[in-house]
């Protein structure tokens, strides 16, 4: 292959043609400069200009789950770097594979506390998968070669390359580096070992009251055929996680929803009694399990997962299993024996029944719109097929729990981390992405004033996301938390917000204000008629609850539970 | 209905010696020093050193730990891309040694005899000797050094240094890595040539 002079800042965007990338999100200075400069030899690469480089990651990460690739930022030293911070230790809690190239000092002055120079590189140890700083344009290419693998093979993660000045403007003889990667320090588990797989399919199949627990790793693993396979051949029902939603069709009859803090009562129910649990691609995250010495106590438990450090990690686990989903599914499925289940199954259906005759949904609530009803209108105006990236907070969990999703990939979130802030520009990334589908940003008042600044980059680059914004006023989990532990002593939960409709229109967003339930077909249709970002604010009810609620630390099936219709106390 | 409790964890503590093989580049000691701090796993000792490959370096972690806590610490850093290997010796037949340096009182007679006297029950030895302190030096299983300690600690030490547990598994078990690292990257046999 015939040689070229090329620069480091070259060699960067270079490498990033041949990973595949056509969009980068990220925000320039000093230190990056050369590689910006370079951009322009490279119009196959199209810059997203973010207002704030957080932005930028939550738009890297956004694009990655929609996408499935690696999604990339950029930013400069200093506080260009750390600005990324809460992007990446995001994108790490919740395994999305996020590359960050950060501009550096040059060699010369890096340890002298130079302008805008920040450690990024010990910084952000404990939130990457792994990070790299460059020292000579040698080792530059191969550098980010191993960057983007690590990223997105095995569990993925964020990955950053801190690349100084000079290392840009260096130049050198550029051949890229075909070969394989060689790491010796990092192994990529797939297959399991046959008496593993021998030893989970006999609990399968010995098992009375089995559930699957279906996490993110179905989704990251490609295995949703299998899980499907696996849950109806055995007969056995479905518990997801948050970031699992979407790995089995809600509305599939072995389908139990959420499990967890806010989880169905069905899910958190059947797990507590069951006689066997089958973890799949989840980490037993104390959101979702509670009280640790009350979980599943009569239950074996079968735990397969990509990272062998997740294996015995919050529980103790009969059969672990460390390896790909998907691969480890396809050795099991062959020794599973058909079954099914009725008597559990009924057992299941009778919580499911009592958590209808619960739900605030099917009530009347006269003048009082509630944010679970715009989600659920949300969902019917949608199609029920709409990407929906939300925020951290009660709109979360009312998304969780009243937007049933049918296919994966299609409801974004942050799960790990729990990122207030993430919906707005993780929405930006999404729709950038998979730009043929409607993409709905779920904010809440208090979220969507963290990241609200990107709402400039939704129009520089006409970004068609539609914005929802739940606003009730207050920081409502935290005030959920302040009734139920705090006497309701509301302290700095109270928010005042800007007028949203005015804030959009002063950036050119089409906006409308909802307050009533009989006007959300119509913004949902006025939203949707508008090629370019629209802002609806739905005006909601302060003082909403999610239930079911497990207090944190408490046991899972000590869930508080909305009273039923003729059981609610007047207040 | 009537939820069991869950035993706790009722494992043992005890001493576990890891050995892991680490790539030798900067920041990686400290790559590893974080994942500790951040998991909260208390380490006795920790020690680094080249190996006869030049890329490859060694560790050697001691910490007190249930089986179940010592196998996380042993994931967790076989987790670490620089991390090529790990083993935790103390499950088999090793040899395991540690080094002190231990400056204690030699200004009379009294002093020297019994210093004498100490360093012929251990594998210890005068190594400087002056009119006021002596340097003893002494290389051996950590209980034995932990036991000279306390044998010096009467004639009265005033300065003490260790270099922390290394350990080695016997016989056939052998920790090794045969990987060829691959920076600087080789490009088809043509020269880099760097402007």
């Amino acid at each position: 292959m015939e040689q070229r002079l090329l620069s480091g800042a070259d060699i960067i965007l270079e490498c990033l043609l041949r990973e595949g990338v056509d969009l980068v999100f990220g925000y320039p200075g000093g230190t990056i400069l050369p590689t910006y400069d370079a951009l322009s030899k490279y119009p196959q690469i199209h810059h997203v200009l973010v207002r704030h480089e957080q932005g930028a990651c939550h738009m890297a990460d956004g694009y990655a789950r929609a996408t499935g690739k690696v999604g990339v930022a950029f930013a400069t030293s200093g506080p260009g770097a750390t600005n990324l911070v809460t992007g990446i230790a995001t994108a790490m809690m919740d395994s999305s594979p996020v590359v960050c190239i950060t501009g550096q000092v040059p060699r010369g002055v890096i340890g002298s506390d130079a302008f805008q120079e920040t450690d990024v590189t010990g910084i952000t140890i404990p939130i990457t998968k792994h990070n790299y700083l460059v020292t000579d344009i040698t080792e530059l290419a191969y550098t980010i070669k191993e960057a983007f693998y690590i990223a997105r093979t095995g569990r993925p993660g964020p990955v950053l390359v801190d690349v100084p000045k000079d290392v840009q403007n260096q130049k050198m003889e550029f051949e890229y580096p075909e070969g394989d990667i060689v790491l010796p320090g990092y192994r990529v588990p797939s297959y399991a070992p046959d008496h593993a797989v021998e030893s989970a399919s006999e609990l399968i199949n010995r098992a009375q009251r089995p559930v699957i627990l279906a996490g993110h790793g179905i989704m990251m693993s490609g295995a949703v055929n299998e899980l499907r396979e696996l849950s109806e051949r055995a007969g056995i029902p479905v518990a997801l996680t948050l970031l699992g939603k979407g790995v089995l069709p809600e509305g599939h009859a072995l389908s139990l929803g959420m499990m967890g803090m806010h989880g169905t009562a069905a899910a958190n129910n059947a797990i507590q009694q069951s006689d066997l649990l089958i973890a799949l691609g989840m980490r037993f995250d104390d959101r979702v399990t509670g009280n640790l010495k009350t979980y599943a106590p009569n239950a074996r438990k079968i735990h397969i997962d990509i990272d062998p450090s997740e294996i015995n990690k919050n529980v103790k686990v009969d059969v672990g299993i460390a390896g790909d989903v998907r691969a480890v599914l396809t050795q099991m499925l062959p020794r599973v024996n058909a079954t099914q289940h009725p008597a559990w199954l009924n057992t299941i259906r009778d919580w499911q029944e009592d958590s209808d005759e619960r739900d605030i949904i099917k009530r009347d609530t006269g003048d009082l719109l509630l944010g679970a009803q715009v989600i659920n209108d949300l969902w019917r105006c949608t199609g029920g097929d709409a990407v929906t990236v939300t925020d951290v907070g009660q709109h979360q969990m009312l998304e969780a729990q009243y937007y049933p999703h049918q296919r994966p990939a299609t409801m974004i979130t942050s799960g790990g981390l729990g990122t207030m802030g993430f919906g707005l520009p993780a929405a930006i990334g999404a729709k950038l992405g998979r730009p043929q589908e409607q993409v709905w940003a779920i904010v809440g008042d208090g979220g969507f004033q963290m990241t609200l600044c990107e709402l400039a980059t939704a129009v520089q680059e006409n970004v068609a996301v539609k914005i929802a914004i739940i606003n009730n006023g207050f920081l409502g989990m935290v005030r959920q938390w302040q009734e139920l532990f705090h006497e309701r002593r509301y302290n700095e939960t109270v928010m005042f917000s800007p007028n949203f409709v005015k804030l959009a229109e002063a950036y050119g967003i089409p906006a409308a204000r909802v307050t009533k339930r009989d006007e959300i077909q119509g913004a949902v249709e006025f939203a949707n008629s508008i090629d370019g970002p629209v802002l609806i604010e739905f005006v909601v009810e302060k003082e909403e609850m999610v239930y079911p609620m497990v207090p944190a630390g408490a046991d899972l099936h000590a869930m508080i539970r909305r009273p039923k219709a003729n059981e609610e106390k007047v207040n | 209905m009537v939820y069991a409790q869950n035993p706790p964890d009722q494992q043992p503590q005890r001493k576990h010696i890891l050995a892991a093989l680490v790539d030798n580049k900067p920041g990686v000691l400290n790559r590893v020093a974080s994942l500790f701090r951040r998991r909260n796993f208390n380490v006795d000792s920790l020690t680094v050193g080249r190996t006869h490959k030049p890329h490859i370096s060694r560790m050697t972690i001691t910490i007190d730990a249930s089986k179940g806590d010592a196998n996380k610490i042993k994931y967790n850093l076989i987790k670490l891309i620089n991390v090529i290997d790990v083993a935790d010796v103390s499950n088999e037949p090793h040899v395991s040694r540690d080094l002190a340096l231990v400056k204690v009182r030699s200004d009379d007679a009294d002093s020297r005899n019994e210093l004498t006297e100490l360093c012929e029950r251990y594998p210890a030895r005068i190594v400087d000797i002056g009119p006021k302190y002596a340097i003893v030096e002494i290389t051996a299983q950590e209980d034995i050094v932990e036991a000279f300690i306390h044998g010096a600690d009467a004639i009265g030490i005033v300065e003490l240094v260790r270099t922390g547990v290394v350990a080695m598994g016997r016989g056939v078990r052998i920790l090794d890595s045969d990987y060829e690292p691959a920076f600087p990257p080789v490009l088809n046999g043509n020269t880099l040539h760097i402007v």
